[in-house]
């Protein structure tokens, strides 16, 4: 083999070292996070956690658990993302089946696709949005996190990307055996479709799962804020008296174990889906956007 | 054509085909695509109201907008919010502010995420390289509010795990997060942090799609792997590459809204505030509506003329099309 020389060896070695160390550096973060809130508060604030529990304990997490406001938030951040899937994943679907068609067979076809393309080129920005949204009557309702973003018009492409490459007999046999265009959605291409449509499912359950802005923006009572807004307000911006974790608790277990818990409790349900959303992207999602 | 709606007589008869008139073409093109209308109203009505109306909503970039007034009874002011903002020197430190970070993030996607691949591509070992994969992937996916609390948690200068390590080779605490310069340091070092990997598996694909045959000619002809890199892997990842860092340079104005709100605060505000923060800031903690407005039309007609520039680059230089 040509791959024997010395110099290609003192690489190769070189090479798996810094994949390694670049490797690692992605994931340490999360893991001391994940350390500290396992850790007890003397070891947590003594600033001698490093990788691994010091002192293990699970209060921190008793604490976030029994923590009325956090569960709460945790359950609209699970509604918020189950509802806000649905409703994009279906909207999407119906719309991207319609685009797939050439403009022979459905004329208009351009135009609405330009209608949409130009969505992803121009927006009104933050503050019109926000005023439109205040205005429609979905404001502080879990709806304005919902419907405003439902037409992802990138995920919209890659769909009726997939569903033009169906091979065009299926779509002939239906309508030859009398079905219409819904039969032909509903019973044909959704089914076939099905590995596209759970990447995509994975995707938009990620990005309401991320999603803490519109929370903060559209909903006036932190008592509605779904997990990530609430979790933005609390960590990151410091206000843990509102919140009502009780003070006397909170001599025995510090801030930082209870934050970190209330931090990884936030990652979780991503570090759960990961394994299936991994499986899938690498092929999906741009073998099937990079298409020659 | 509908069989009904012919005469049995004439229907035997070859008749020359005639062109139906306007209503019947009409008629029978609703027939046919009414359900794909149908299909397309919910994206549409929502797409109307909540993304264009917003378009619409620009005007009051023009007006002196009270919420009380409404859209109809404010009045207009012209382009005098415009001129308050390229007047006033915190509107012009913020926009220098976006465009250095976008900018520097933008390079920083440009090579690290090529460079990752052609590494990774190096890897004999597959479990290795898997392992290494599904590490690197793993950031791209956490919100910009759970990297925000952890890396507000490790570069505190109390005691965070980065400023421990740095210690450790003598190095003073640093303030990541509360000293500007390192403000901008950090976020454009933890932004590629979580991306470089998903930027990757794109040019990773590109390599995995390269003919086995190319590499066994080179080296039978005796190219060693260093050559074979370069004059095989890297060319066949050069279109992609194009399209890549064109289409990047429509994001000459997004600086990372999510990022920033998570990891800011006023002591950075001089070097790390940037146009969405502002506008946030402004419009809506400061409710200042319409000049708020107007400096997001401002970032909008930049970032339109750009993505514009860049698709219609990518397009021309490497056959690259959308849809």
């Amino acid at each position: 083999m040509q791959y024997r020389s010395t110099s290609y060896t003192v690489f190769q070695i070189f090479n798996f070292v810094l994949i390694g160390v670049l490797s690692l550096l992605c994931i340490l973060p999360l893991l001391h996070i994940f350390a500290v809130s396992l850790s007890s508060r003397d070891a947590a604030t003594a600033n001698i956690v490093n990788f691994w529990p010091v002192g293990f304990t699970l209060a921190a997490y008793e604490q976030t658990i029994g923590n009325q406001n956090f569960l709460r938030a945790l359950m609209i951040g699970f509604q918020r993302t189950i509802l806000g899937t649905v409703v994009s994943m279906g909207i999407i679907t119906m719309a991207a089946y319609s685009l797939s068609k050439s403009n022979l067979k459905f004329r208009g076809r351009n135009m609405y696709a330009w209608f949409f393309v130009f969505m992803m080129l121009f927006n009104g920005g933050l503050i019109p949005t926000y005023l439109v949204v205040t205005k429609t009557g979905i404001y502080d309702s879990i709806w304005a996190l919902v419907i405003p973003s439902a037409v992802n018009v990138w995920n919209m492409i890659l769909m009726l990307n997939f569903f033009r490459n169906l091979p065009s007999e299926l779509e002939d046999a239906a309508l030859i055996d009398g079905a219409g265009h819904f039969t032909t959605l509903f019973r044909i291409f959704i089914p076939i479709s099905m590995p596209a449509i759970a990447t995509m499912t994975l995707f938009t359950m990620v990005f309401h799962w991320n999603s803490w802005f519109d929370g903060i923006i559209y909903l006036t009572s932190m008592e509605d804020y779904p997990l990530a807004s609430f979790l933005h307000t609390v960590v990151v911006k410091e206000n843990f008296n509102e919140v009502g974790v009780d003070l006397e608790n909170l001599q025995e277990i510090s801030n930082r174990t209870v934050k970190s818990s209330q931090i990884f409790i936030g990652a979780l349900p991503i570090l759960l889906v990961y394994p299936f959303l991994q499986r899938y992207f690498v092929k999906g999602i741009v073998l099937g956007s990079v298409k020659e | 054509m509908t069989m009904a709606a012919t005469d049995s007589s004439t229907a035997l008869r070859p008749t020359p085909q005639k062109r139906k008139p306007i209503k019947g073409r009409w008629l029978s093109y609703v027939r046919k695509t009414w359900p794909l209308h149908v299909l397309l109203l919910p994206a549409l009505i929502i797409a109307l109201i909540y993304n264009y109306t917003p378009m619409f909503g620009i005007i009051i970039a023009f007006m002196d907008y009270e919420p009380w007034l409404g859209v109809n009874e404010s009045p207009w002011v012209g382009w005098e919010h415009f001129e308050y903002l390229f007047s006033y020197p915190d509107a012009k430190q913020v926009i220098w502010n976006t465009i250095i970070i976008a900018s520097l993030k933008i390079v920083m996607q440009m090579f690290v995420p090529v460079v990752f691949a052609l590494l990774l591509n190096e890897v004999r070992l597959t479990w290795y390289k898997r392992t290494a994969q599904t590490l690197v992937y793993l950031p791209h996916f956490l919100s910009w509010v759970v990297l925000g609390g952890i890396f507000v948690d490790i570069l505190s200068i109390r005691g965070g795990i980065v400023n421990r390590f740095l210690g450790q080779f003598g190095i003073e605490p640093i303030f990541f997060l509360a000293d500007g310069d390192w403000f901008r340091i950090t976020v454009i070092l933890s932004d590629i942090w979580k991306d470089f990997g998903f930027s990757a598996i794109i040019f990773l694909a590109a390599i995995a799609g390269i003919n086995p045959a190319l590499y066994e000619a080179a080296s039978i002809d005796g190219a060693n792997r260093w050559k074979q890199v370069l004059h095989i892997t890297i060319p066949a990842i050069l279109p992609i590459f194009i399209v890549v860092v064109t289409l990047s340079l429509g994001r000459v104005l997004d600086a990372g809204f999510d990022q920033i709100f998570n990891l800011y605060n006023p002591l950075v505000y001089d070097k790390g505030d940037i146009i969405d923060t502002f506008v946030y800031r402004v419009g809506l903690q400061g409710a200042q509506f319409s000049f708020a407005t107007a400096v997001g039309l401002f970032k909008s007609i930049i970032g339109f003329i750009l993505i514009v520039i860049s698709y219609r680059m990518a397009y021309k230089w490497a056959g690259y099309r959308i849809f």
